[in-house]
């Protein structure tokens, strides 16, 4: 294994079908009242760490920062082909914005030491900000490659990407370690049930611990040795809080967001108002009579 | 420290020396927050050659012009772009910095915001200036930016504050501010920067690059008429193309029927397409999706042709035809022709 490559993904809530109520008071979402999904780009983030390690060999480090359901996404990580996982999770990390956001993931990636190159999706769909990304690549201070749609060749010192801009597409070479925000340019693959069925069992060290109470079983031994067996077979996610990872409590968090939000509304329909007309050729007529009377057409 | 706040900054993009169009919309809106807060509205404009750009810069309104040309800012890479600019920033202190939500804009902008220690709210729909009392820490400021955009794929629109130290930076998404019009009378100030652009910023290097002039400006029509998914195939977007044609139109569409290979992703109109604003919007067989109305419900007529009574499109129309698009379009193709 020549590379170390960090995917960094989300949970997010899909935003296909949500309310004002999934809002709490103080601006912020209540997350456990939507139904929580792999954020789609992040998916093709990882799909693109799966192929550089088929093409060159590579550890695929899957992190995540969120609440300790977020593990969710890591287990689908497994099963997809990750490696290794990591979930930050700390009360103080709640609220935060893009930048205290992109600040946390910076003293995660410092944390994991030496890598070649990280990988986030371009945006998330909760916040499509795309803004976590290129802040995280200057928190570590390396050159950013957004919009990627595939990497044409990766070499001990240097990546070649192709990138989308608008209206055509670039092709880009920069020294690594880098970060390469990724669009929808690949299909991710299906997982096999099999995979599927075995990562399932993947836990974190609150689940573990939380098994063994559900079934009043509190042998702090018998919880290390479960522990290191699930190392050992790749069933382990990591659980790092703000102090592993060290990071400066005034920068997470609501405390180190520096946009605040001031009010949320809910988009409702207003009750329809407009002039009907008739599908019939008077109807129609009379349409285009008036539109070319007011100056809007002719 | 002084009280006085900082001025209007608007990132100017360009392309080969031509400046975008959000940009031109930005100074617009920028020239009426500045008038708001009492502070002049000031234009950074950074590439490799920028002859000419200045003039219509002062003419939009700008008072003065930050010019920064070096050959290590063409082709754009967002690094020597952000070194730049934070330098520019950090002398100045403008009270807000605007930039377009274009690509270039927002990998730019995060970069820049992250360095400076900055918020940032990225595709901003409005901007407002008014006070914000922060209830939580208890603690009051005046004259901030209301930073205001749709959240949650389009379901929810929140109000956004900075309350660290300024800049307040934001992206806007390009269509959604009034473009005012140049008044070639006006001039201003240009002040000539030379960045200092050492080789940390220069490591992206930009090998090949295409780029086609796209099939369509729809944020340039004034008459757009719109096919979705009750088109019901490429072929019958024939009536379409026909109905445009025939009222001197440009062609829009519905991520429906994009997705399903009927036409150009240019021509998507919506919150992943462009937003628009022309005089007529006629949407054909689109049932109003609130990422589809995101990018056209500012349009000053709207007629809606769909079958379903209850269709959202119906809620933001002027004129609803309740009908099949089939029988609906050579009715008005008919009329029109008939009429002039
Ligand atoms: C993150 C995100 C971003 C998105 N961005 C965009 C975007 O930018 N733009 C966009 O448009 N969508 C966008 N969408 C998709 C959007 O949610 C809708 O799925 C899409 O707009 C639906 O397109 P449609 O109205 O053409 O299709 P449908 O919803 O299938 O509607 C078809 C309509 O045609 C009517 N119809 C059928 N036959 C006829 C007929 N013969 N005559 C008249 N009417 C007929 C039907 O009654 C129906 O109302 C986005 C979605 C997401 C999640």
């Amino acid at each position: 294994m020549s590379y170390t490559v960090i995917v960094f993904v989300k949970q997010v809530p899909d935003t296909q079908n949500i309310t004002g109520e999934a809002m709490k008071p103080d601006g912020t979402v209540n997350r456990a009242a939507l139904p929580a999904i792999f954020n789609p780009e992040d998916l093709n983030a990882l799909e693109l760490g799966i192929q550089l390690k088929e093409r060159y060999g590579a550890k695929l480090i899957v992190g995540t920062m969120g609440p300790p359901n977020a593990a969710e996404v890591l287990r689908e990580s497994l099963y997809r082909g990750a490696d290794e996982t990591i979930l930050l999770t700390d009360r103080a990390f709640a609220g935060a914005d893009t930048l205290a956001t992109s600040y946390a993931l910076s003293c995660c990636a410092k944390k994991i030491g030496k890598f070649d190159l990280i990988l986030c999706g371009r945006q998330a769909i909760d916040g499509d900000t795309a803004q976590v990304g290129p802040q995280l690549a200057e928190k570590l201070k390396i050159p950013q490659v957004s919009y990627v749609e595939n990497v044409e060749e990766l070499t001990k010192k240097r990546v070649r990407a192709r990138r989308s801009i608008e209206g055509g597409f670039e092709v880009v070479e920069c020294p690594l370690p880098a970060l390469m925000t990724v669009v929808e340019a690949n299909d991710p693959r299906p997982s096999n049930v099999k995979k599927i069925m075995l990562y399932k069992k993947a836990k974190t060290r609150t689940e573990l611990s939380k098994a063994h109470s559900d079934a009043n079983y509190t042998d702090a031994e018998l919880l290390k040795e479960e522990e290191d067996n699930l190392r050992k077979v790749g069933l382990w996610i990591e659980e790092l809080s703000a102090s592993d990872i060290g990071a400066d409590v005034e920068r997470i968090g609501l405390k180190g967001s520096p946009t605040k939000v001031k009010n949320i509304q809910s988009v409702v329909l207003t009750g329809a108002d407009f002039k009907v007309v008739d599908p019939t050729e008077a109807g129609v007529n009379s349409l285009m009579h008036e539109l070319i009377e007011d100056h809007t057409l002719g | 420290m002084s009280n006085k706040i900082g001025n209007v900054w608007i990132f100017i993009e360009q392309e080969g020396g031509k400046i975008a169009n959000v940009s031109l919309e930005l100074v617009s809106k920028g020239r009426e927050l500045a008038a708001k807060l009492g502070v002049a509205t000031e234009a950074i404009f950074l590439g490799g050659d920028l002859s000419g750009g200045v003039d219509t810069l002062h003419h939009y309104g700008c008072d003065k012009v930050y010019m920064v040309e070096s050959g290590k800012l063409e082709p754009f890479t967002v690094l020597p772009y952000a070194k730049s600019i934070v330098d520019l920033v950090k002398e100045h202190r403008p009270n807000i910095l605007l930039f377009g939500a274009t690509n270039k804009g927002r990998e730019l902008g995060p970069r820049v915001a992250s360095e400076l220690m900055c918020g940032l709210t990225a595709d901003c729909t409005d901007l407002q200036i008014d006070d914000f009392d922060d209830k939580v820490n208890k603690k009051q400021y005046k004259n901030k930016l209301m930073q205001i955009r749709p959240a949650f794929g389009g379901n929810i629109i929140a109000t956004i504050v900075n309350t660290w130290e300024d800049p307040q930076i934001v992206t806007v998404r390009p269509g959604v501010m009034k473009l005012d019009d140049p008044d070639t009378s006006r001039k201003g100030v240009c002040v000539k920067i030379k960045p200092e652009i050492t080789s940390t910023e220069t490591v992206v290097n930009v090998i090949e690059r295409v780029q086609q002039e796209k099939e369509v400006d729809l944020q340039a029509s004034q008459i757009i008429v719109s096919g979705g998914y009750g088109v019901g195939g490429q072929a019958n977007f024939k009536l379409i193309y026909d109905l445009a044609k025939t009222l001197g139109g440009d062609v829009g569409a519905s991520r429906a029927a994009v997705d399903a290979g009927w036409i150009d992703h240019d021509h998507q109109v919506g919150q992943t397409g462009v937003t628009v604003r022309p005089k007529l919007y006629i949407a054909c067989g689109i049932s109003g999706s609130i990422q589809h109305r995101a990018g056209m419900s500012d349009s000053s007529k709207i007629i809606a042709i769909n079958t379903d009574p209850d269709a959202p499109i119906f809620s933001c129309a002027h004129y609803g035809v309740i009908g099949d698009l089939n029988e609906v379009i050579p009715k008005m193709i008919k009329a029109f022709k008939s009429k002039v």
